[in-house]
């Protein structure tokens, strides 16, 4: 390899970091969207080639073919997901980042030349190093690996209410700090690789009971909070290998999860910390209670009736929820909209911020389908217009449309914002039965003399719907 | 069975109770149906129109009465046609069984069964039946029609150039459908609308049609909302603050609108002659309320009385002034009550006292009287059911306390002081990058739209593979295990890598206008 000058090499990091900076920029619309993919992967060819030039010596070969398998891997697996796996593939990713994480770290420690680099305090602060490195990165393998078993309906969507989970937490938690303990003094010996395996173990076994313990409705923050995590970890993988580029990107990766996680949070009007003490979201809904108060009838609707229904607004808004993703039907509601909008309908989509499994899941959805996204707003543009709707439709969604968030101060989900369809003339709600919703809520607009229930998959009446237009 | 429509004999009346249109849809529902000769010509409704539509047309009025087992009518029979009803046959129509107590006593006693238009209950499954609101609706706008047609100017105002025209000011009493309607019909005219009710609910309704609601200065929260979402009698205060509010808006606007109504009462005197007089000559005053006395003192029921130069119109007909329309509807509403009486579709109607509309619309069965009906269970608007929940407040603004912040930010600073006693420089330059950088991240990641968070999420995974660096610093070691793990990081972070990207770039593809 030919010598390169190191201040060459520290000159690409910057660049490669910029490039970050601006693909995160990038997205804060459609338009430059775009670009700020290619930065980002300009970036990561710069920082890639820099390193390569600049720390490769040998084994180069090794490296490229693992490059490529990995590389073919990875892009046959973004051409086959489906857009409804989304939230799956991206926990499955974190994962790989978190295991990542670890490796390196373990390979790090396992450096003889670690001990002639490093003495007395630099020695215990890069060992602390090494130590989140691959605590954060364990925690982030084996946690995304179970949001990713229960995302995909491997695991059970339930969320796992173990005896006093708090105090085996705090266990864990303590278990954690007194073997890194005995790490960094058994590492100033040579030794230690014993108290780091033990961690290891214990964070992976936190992940797991951390992610096991939260239910499906509440997935949108856990999928947010590992990337958050994984974004972490490359920065404590920086600390210790000393290098920039790794810290400002982890940073931001970081901070870009952690936000994500408040929005949704704040979405659903939960704390985050008790989002990760879980138990919140139950897995298939369970049925009201039966004796509770009479929620008065509800008054079905046909297909036919629906598409009358349609083509007689002017204004029609659709709402869709998780159940649309189940039910594949995102392709049927867009050619239902082309053909509302066609007959001079204006056709509008209403999301709300935790609709779906991961945030921002509708709107991905809706564009694989090819709706337009100037017609597809957020709750917060067009939660004032419902009283000028005259059609709602809610597809396979029920908490984000549930007035007595608004008005029941003892609901589970009371004070979190809602989707307030009741308010325009007609709500049309698409439902396979009256069972509840994730937050196991009865949902009183169901009730609402306005509403009409329109029962069955959502993709087999939408068809039925679109025939009759 | 058999549906037999007779002309109307009331003098002056123009509707009929089917129309051609209504005939097709009945047939549908397994009826025969028959009209009298003649019987939609003041509605323009000819005879041979009902033929085409599969209708028998039939000349005698007794020779329909007899032959037929179900009779529809738009007004109360008069008594020799209730003397015509046998107790095998059906009726319905307009009865108002309260006004009438002889016509219902008589009709009981054919032991018939009777049922009436006005005693549909006010529930929201039996709007489709609710003829009263139909009518309201092409009253409230036949009432401006009449009063622009007494009115000596536009309803809009113009600038031409032959001067300016100001826009006339219509006041609407009550609310109600055909409040409502007359709103809408002024407000479409060019109007400037006023609008006055004494339930505070309906004040949304009022401003949604684009008009202005009156409030009145009156301190107790009264709410005229009584049941079935009708008004209500008032308090005397509140009326006298009321008859205040209406001497004022008199000297104001060119055209009052009066459809002020209690159920069972006689109308309430809200515009007192006084009042009437003090109206800019050339004003009208359009009186709904004329058929049960009149909201105007100077109504003439039926009449269009002239005094000091203000046009007080009492028309007690409106809709069968505007008769094609009100056929239309009135039919309509039948033809619905008829597809809830006719559970089979097999032309049988079966009158079930167990339907909460069908039970409330009998008057009359089997020789006893069934009027008035038990209480609806549900109003259209429930009288306040308990007193409602506190609506939750989206945020709850809490004062906040700087204490703690304070002490999360002074813990925060000390911690890192700490540190920096303690710790190289060189790491300390590595954790001012980290530190920068947290707050670049935060400062970036807020503008990103939320339809974008996946792309985000999958975009910042790759990015997160940077990773690989560590491993690619490792991968040249001589140490074989090391040498190996390297290796392995290099291919699980290019499948995120690549992926990542791919994923984004394909997902961002799919965004389109």
């Amino acid at each position: 390899m030919f010598e390169v000058n190191e201040g060459i090499i520290q000159v690409s990091y910057i660049i490669a970091t910029i490039l970050f900076i601006l693909a995160l920029g990038g997205l804060s619309n459609q338009e430059t969207a775009r670009r700020g993919n290619w930065y980002g992967i300009i970036g990561m060819a710069i920082a890639l080639v820099a390193t390569l030039v600049g720390d490769v010596t040998q084994n180069m070969g090794y490296l490229i073919v693992a490059l490529l398998i990995g590389g073919t891997v990875g892009i046959v697996a973004a051409r086959r997901v489906q857009m409804t796996q989304m939230p799956e593939l991206v926990a499955m990713l974190h994962s790989l980042v978190g295991m990542a994480a670890v490796a390196v770290g373990f390979a790090n420690f396992m450096d003889p030349e670690r001990l002639a680099h490093y003495v007395g305090v630099e020695l215990t602060i890069h060992d602390v190093e090494t130590y989140l490195g691959i605590l954060i990165g364990a925690v982030t393998f084996s946690g995304s690996v179970i949001a990713f078993g229960k995302l995909s309906g491997r695991i059970s969507g339930s969320p796992l209410a173990l005896p006093a989970r708090h105090w085996l937490n705090l266990l864990l938690l303590l278990g954690a700090i007194w073997y890194g303990y005995q790490f960094v003094v058994d590492s100033a010996a040579g030794a230690g690789m014993t108290p780091l395996i033990i961690m290891t173990v214990i964070a992976l076994l936190f992940g797991i009971h951390m992610v096991m313990a939260i239910g499906g409705a509440d997935m949108p923050v856990v999928v947010s909070m590992l990337n958050s995590y994984s974004g972490w970890a490359a920065s404590a993988t920086g600390f210790m290998l000393g290098n920039d580029l790794l810290i400002v990107t982890g940073a931001l990766v970081g901070s870009s999860g952690a936000i994500l996680s408040y929005i949704m949070c704040r979405a659903m009007n939960r704390k985050f910390l008790a989002v990760i003490a879980g138990g919140f979201g139950t897995g298939g809904g369970t049925p009201a209670a039966a004796g509770g108060e009479d929620q008065g009838e509800v008054v079905p609707i046909e297909p036919l009736e629906t598409a009358e229904l349609l083509l007689d607004a002017k204004e029609v808004m659709i709402i869709p929820g998780y159940g649309m993703a189940v039910a594949q039907a995102q392709h049927t509601v867009f050619e239902i909209t082309r053909t509302l909008r066609e007959k001079g309908v204006n056709v509008r989509f209403g999301i709300h911020p935790v609709a779906g499994r991961m945030p921002g899941h509708m709107n991905v959805l809706l564009a694989e389908a090819k709706v337009p996204y100037d017609i597809v707003f957020e709750m917060d543009e067009i939660n004032e217009d419902f009283p000028k709707v005259d059609v709602s439709v809610v597809i396979g969604a029920n908490d984000i449309v549930n007035p007595s968030a608004l008005t029941d101060p003892n609901s589970p989900i009371a004070g979190m914002p809602v989707l307030e369809c009741w308010k325009g003339k007609v709500s049309i709600v698409l439902k396979r039965s009256m069972a509840t919703g994730y937050a196991g809520v009865q949902n009183p607009l169901f009730f609402e003399d306005n509403t009409r229930m329109l029962f069955g998959d959502a993709k087999a009446t939408l068809d039925e719907v679109l025939k009759n237009l | 069975m058999r549906i037999g429509v007779p002309k109307e004999i009331y003098d002056g009346e123009c509707r009929v109770a089917t129309t051609p249109d209504v005939v097709t849809q009945l047939k549908k529902l397994g009826f025969d149906v028959a009209v009298e000769s003649g019987a939609g010509e003041k509605a323009s409704f000819s005879d041979d129109a009902y033929r085409e539509a599969g209708c028998e047309v039939i000349d005698s009025a007794s020779d329909l009465w007899s032959k037929s087992d179900l009779i529809l009518k738009v007004r109360a029979p008069e008594s020799d046609e209730a003397a015509r009803l046998r107790s095998n046959q059906t009726l319905i129509s307009f009865l108002w069984p309260a006004q009438n107590p002889e016509l219902l006593k008589q009709l009981t006693d054919t032991g018939a069964t009777v049922m009436a238009m006005d005693s549909v209950p006010r529930i929201s499954r039996a709007q489709k039946v609710d003829a009263l609101s139909s009518m309201g609706n092409i009253a409230g706008y036949r009432a401006v029609v009449e009063a622009a047609q007494h009115f000596g100017r536009f309803f809009t105002g113009q600038i031409t150039a032959a001067g300016k025209v100001p826009p006339a000011k219509v006041l609407v009493i009550g609310a109600g459908v055909a409040g409502l309607a007359a709103i809408g019909a002024a407000k479409s005219m060019g109007a400037i609308v006023r609008s006055f009710d004494t339930r505070p609910e309906v004040k949304e309704q009022v401003e949604s049609m684009d008009a202005e609601f009156l409030m009145l200065d009156f301190e107790d929260d009264e709410d005229g909302a009584g049941e079935g979402g009708y008004a209500k009698v008032m308090s005397e205060a509140f009326i006298k603050a009321e008859m205040e509010l209406f001497a004022e808006q008199a000297k104001d606007v060119d055209i009052i609108i009066t459809t002020a109504l209690i159920p069972g009462r006689p109308a309430p005197k809200l515009i007192t002659a006084e009042t009437a007089r003090s109206m800019k000559d050339g004003s009208v005053i359009v009186d709904l309320a004329a058929e049960q006395g009149g909201n105007c003192e100077l109504t003439v029921p039926g009449e269009v009385a002239q005094v000091d130069g203000v046009t007080i119109i009492g028309y007690t007909d409106l809709p069968s002034r505007l008769a094609a329309q009100s056929s239309q509807l009135y039919g309509t509403n039948l033809r619905h009550l008829l597809t809830d009486l006719t559970p089979e579709k097999d032309g049988n109607i079966v009158v079930d006292m167990e339907d909460e509309v069908i039970r409330g619309t009998t008057v009359c069965k089997d020789g006893e009287t069934t009027w008035p009906p038990p209480a609806p269970k549900l109003s259209a608007a429930p009288p306040k059911a308990a007193p409602a929940p506190e609506p939750v407040k989206a945020k709850e603004e809490k004062p906040r306390s700087f204490v703690g912040p304070a002490i999360g930010m002074a813990a925060a600073g000390l911690a890192l002081l700490g540190l920096g006693a303690v710790a190289p420089a060189s790491f300390m330059a590595h954790f001012t990058v980290f530190v920068l950088a947290c707050f670049v991240g935060y400062m970036v990641i807020w503008n990103v739209t939320a339809a974008l968070h996946t792309p985000l999420m999958s975009v910042t995974n790759a990015i997160s593979s940077i990773i690989v660096i560590g491993a690619l610093m490792q991968i040249s070691s001589d140490v074989p295990i090391i040498k190996w793990i390297a290796v392995g990081t290099v291919l699980i972070t290019s499948v995120n890598i690549f992926g990542g990207f791919a994923v984004t770039r394909r997902m961002l593809e799919m965004f389109r206008k």
